[in-house]
């Protein structure tokens, strides 16, 4: 097994170990991180710090499509809206990637190529997990080979309410071996976790095993992400990095579709991990359809009235 | 500095009329005072209004309007009759609340989001749960036919105006009684704007009358001869000159008074949680909260690591224009509240604590102080014993609980207290030990119409608000 954390790697010994220190983590009260998300949420963006954020949350996009229907037609044409989201504005900014199925990575690296915009790609038996180890390396490896510079993995949420953290642990440690040098986002599936508790922990196990993201969602199971659940989140990469002076990323994904609810994050983001967060390195929206209320705001700012929907492509 | 930076984001005061000066409310309608002072916006010291000023001739008018009103009106209205007012009163409440909010964060200097979201709202909600005792107080276990008590005067501080008003006037109208209010005489425009909506609602001239002025007006309120029921909400101070002048009399009377609480926090507390607790038990209004959590006592073993999320935690406080929608911590009510603050500050440095503040641009003019913290203080510090009533918080530790509870219980005041842990049979068993009226745990400042407020020793006596507020103002 590779430490990965040199303060922490004793805590990840033994089961028994690892089980005291994520027991350890001090508790989080829900009602008081419900209303501290909450207050958070009551913040005014108005004018010259709105225009910052729309086009900050335009570059911190993981534009996602995830269904049984992708085509590649469909696939080509989000990438092509990833490079240019809004083709009647020059000054609009790229996203931050592309994230697809690994079937779908061949077709999008060849999209990309030459963007600059990553190639995210779900693995690792997404979005249940249930798979044996094998198969999930095997996916991984797959999607890397295939081009994908990021890998979305799963936990095995069966494992970690089992409380059988060592398991999960070691998992994403060989996940994030095969992934080479892709970067590895932990999907912690938070709407099946359940307890803020349980949110903290499982980032904390994601962080010590290496993880660079740590996501809330597969956007599969309600609730998918919500502020406090990425509040906490936040607050776990805050302190990770004041202990162990590693750096993680943190990605909510799943029901965030508009410019109101992306400004929300990022002054969740701002006020709770500091501007150290604020940049596509280290806070992605797994999103959809956000990015084109995020263009309907950008070009209502700038103009000063509404273009209906169907001035932005649907892919 | 941040890159995010937030842009201004001020409500519009277009929605406040503001007049160029207002009279008494007396009998139902605005008289002219005596004499008349000047009311400011402690946050830029602009002038807003010339405000009268009721002399014991005037508050002498109020009483007997208000016996008036009792006697061929309200005290006898039935229950249901009355209820119907007091719905009224909430209802538009509720409907002006924008208006009550601006005009409330111009004259006190606390921050829109609190006057928005905290005083206006928590002020509809008093008047609507007091509407619905009216017709039911042979069922609130006081006798089974409860009498009013008669006229009441009532006497409010400046930390939350409209609230206070609320809080005073509420229940004693749910009772029965008629009332003479007087408003602290740095903050008298919410009221003058209740006394409109009490116009707007029809309520019998004589119900509620509002006599402005500063401590000569109250002082006329307190003694005059034909009050029944004296309610004050201030200083200890000035609550013992009340319960002075009381003694002796028929009067009946209840005090809330002054506050030095302590905020306990445990090894085993949801440590981000119990952050944002310390932060709005004493940043909260400026500290202007006499149940304001102002003594934070921290488990010796988790203290340094809670110190430092709280000072990070305070930078990110946000200190100016009351009126922008982001603002977290607004103006000090008046100059000389804040010479008062200032030099208990000053009294805290000396005596050997240490001070910090995050750093923040204070605004040039007008009333203002940075949020504080002030660590290594002991019991015997004048921080750790003396209401500040600022935005100035004394840091103490302690190693078991039973030196929490100790240090806690170790001061004259006795109003509110907190706790902070994970563990249900440790809150339980500290707050069965703490001698405070409030004792709230993980959670702070909370407030709601439904539960009694009020202190221990030096803190006051009687409860107001839910069942036990109805008390005060009943005669079995």
């Amino acid at each position: 097994m590779t430490a990965t954390i040199s303060p922490l790697s004793e805590v990840t010994r033994s089961d028994a170990a690892l089980r005291t220190f994520l027991h350890g983590l001090p508790g989080v009260d829900r009602v008081g991180a419900d209303a501290r998300a909450a207050g958070l949420g009551t913040r005014s963006i108005k004018t010259t710090a709105k225009a910052w954020a729309i086009d900050l949350a335009i570059r911190m996009v993981d534009l996602t499509t995830l269904e049984g229907a992708d085509t590649p037609g469909k696939v080509r044409a989000l990438c092509a809206k990833a490079r240019q989201p809004d083709p009647g504005d020059p000054t609009c900014p790229p996203v931050a990637a592309i994230c697809v199925y690994p079937s779908m990575v061949p077709t999008a690296a060849a999209a990309l190529r030459g963007s600059g915009i990553h190639l995210a790609s779900v693995a690792t038996a997404f979005p249940s997990g249930q798979a044996p180890l094998k198969v999930k390396l095997d996916d991984t490896r797959a999607a890397v080979a295939a081009g994908a510079d990021e890998i979305d993995m799963v936990i095995s949420r069966g494992a970690f309410l089992a409380g059988r953290y060592l398991e999960v642990f070691e998992e994403i440690v060989a996940i994030k071996e095969a992934c080479g040098s892709a970067h590895l986002k932990v999907i912690l599936e938070t709407g099946e976790l359940v307890t803020y508790d349980n949110v903290r922990r499982a980032s904390w196990l994601a962080m010590l095993a290496g993880g660079d993201f740590i996501k809330t969602s597969t956007g599969k199971v309600a609730p998918a992400a919500t502020l406090p659940v990425t509040l906490i989140m936040l607050e776990a990469v805050r302190d990770f990095l004041d202990t162990t002076g590693r750096k993680v990323g943190v990605k909510p994904a799943g029901g965030i579709r508009t410019t109101k609810d992306a400004i929300k994050y990022l002054v969740m983001v701002n006020e709770i991990a500091g501007d150290g967060w604020l940049d596509p390195d280290w806070f992605r929206f797994g999103a959809s359809t956000l990015l084109n209320d995020l263009l309907m705001q950008r070009t209502k700012l700038a103009t000063g009235h509404y273009s209906g929907p169907d001035y932005f492509t649907l892919d | 500095m941040s890159r995010f930076e937030y842009a201004p984001a001020p409500e519009s005061r277009s929605i406040v009329k503001l007049q160029p000066s207002y009279g008494l409310f007396i009998n139902g309608e605005f008289v002219d005072g005596a004499g008349s002072f000047k009311t400011i916006s402690p946050a830029s010291e602009e002038v807003l209004a010339e405000v009268a000023e009721a002399s014991t001739a005037d508050v002498d008018r109020a009483v007997k309007a208000a016996r008036r009103a009792y006697e061929d009106v309200w005290g006898s209205m039935p229950g249901r009759e009355r209820a119907k007012y007091l719905f009224r009163i909430a209802r538009i409440i509720a409907e002006r609340s924008r208006e009550l909010a601006v005009l409330e964060s111009l004259n006190n200097g606390k921050p829109i989001k609190e006057s928005r979201d905290v005083d206006v709202p928590l002020a509809a909600a008093h008047f609507f749960y007091y509407a619905g005792w009216a017709d039911k107080l042979p069922y609130a276990g006081f006798g089974a036919d409860p009498r009013p008590l008669g006229v009441a005067g009532q006497v409010i501080p400046w930390n939350f105006p409209l609230l206070m008003l609320a809080w005073k006037i509420a229940p004693a109208l749910a009772a029965g009684n008629t009332v003479v209010l007087k408003p602290a005489e740095t903050t008298p425009l919410t009221a003058l704007l209740f006394a409109e909506i009490c116009q707007q609602a029809e309520l019998p001239p004589g119900v509620v009358n509002i006599v402005t002025g500063a401590g000569e007006t109250g002082a006329a309120v307190v003694n005059h001869p034909d009050v029944d029921k004296v309610a004050f909400t201030g200083s200890t101070e000035v609550g013992r000159i009340i319960a002075r002048a009381v003694a002796g009399t028929n009067k009946k009377i209840t005090l809330e008074l002054g506050g030095k609480a302590a905020n306990i926090v445990f090894d085993d507390a949801a440590i981000d949680q119990a952050v944002e607790g310390i932060v709005n038990g004493i940043f909260f209004n400026q500290g202007h909260v006499c149940c304001a959590g102002s003594r934070l006592l921290v488990q010796e073993s988790v203290a340094d690591q809670l110190l430092e999320s709280l000072k990070r935690r305070m930078a990110t406080l946000r200190v100016g224009d009351p009126l922008d929608k982001n603002t977290d911590v607004g103006a000090i009510n008046s100059a000389e509240q804040l010479t008062r603050i200032k030099a208990l500050a000053e009294i805290g440095s000396a005596e050997g604590a240490e001070r910090w503040s995050p750093a923040c641009e204070l605004p040039d003019r007008g009333f203002w102080f940075a949020p504080t913290i002030f660590t290594g203080v002991s019991q015997a510090h004048r921080i750790a014993r003396e209401e500040i009533f600022g935005p100035v918080l004394s840091v103490l530790t302690f190693r078991t609980p039973g030196e929490a509870v100790e240090k806690a219980n170790n001061t004259p005041y006795g109003l509110s207290a907190g706790i902070w842990s994970e563990k249900g049979s440790r809150i339980l068993a500290i707050a069965d030990q703490l001698r405070a009226g409030v004792v709230w745990a993980n959670t702070f400042n909370k407030f709601d119409p439904t539960s009694p407020f009020g202190g221990y020793k030096e803190s006051g006596y009687g409860r107001e608000g839910g069942r036990h507020g109805l008390e005060a103002y009943l005669a079995g």
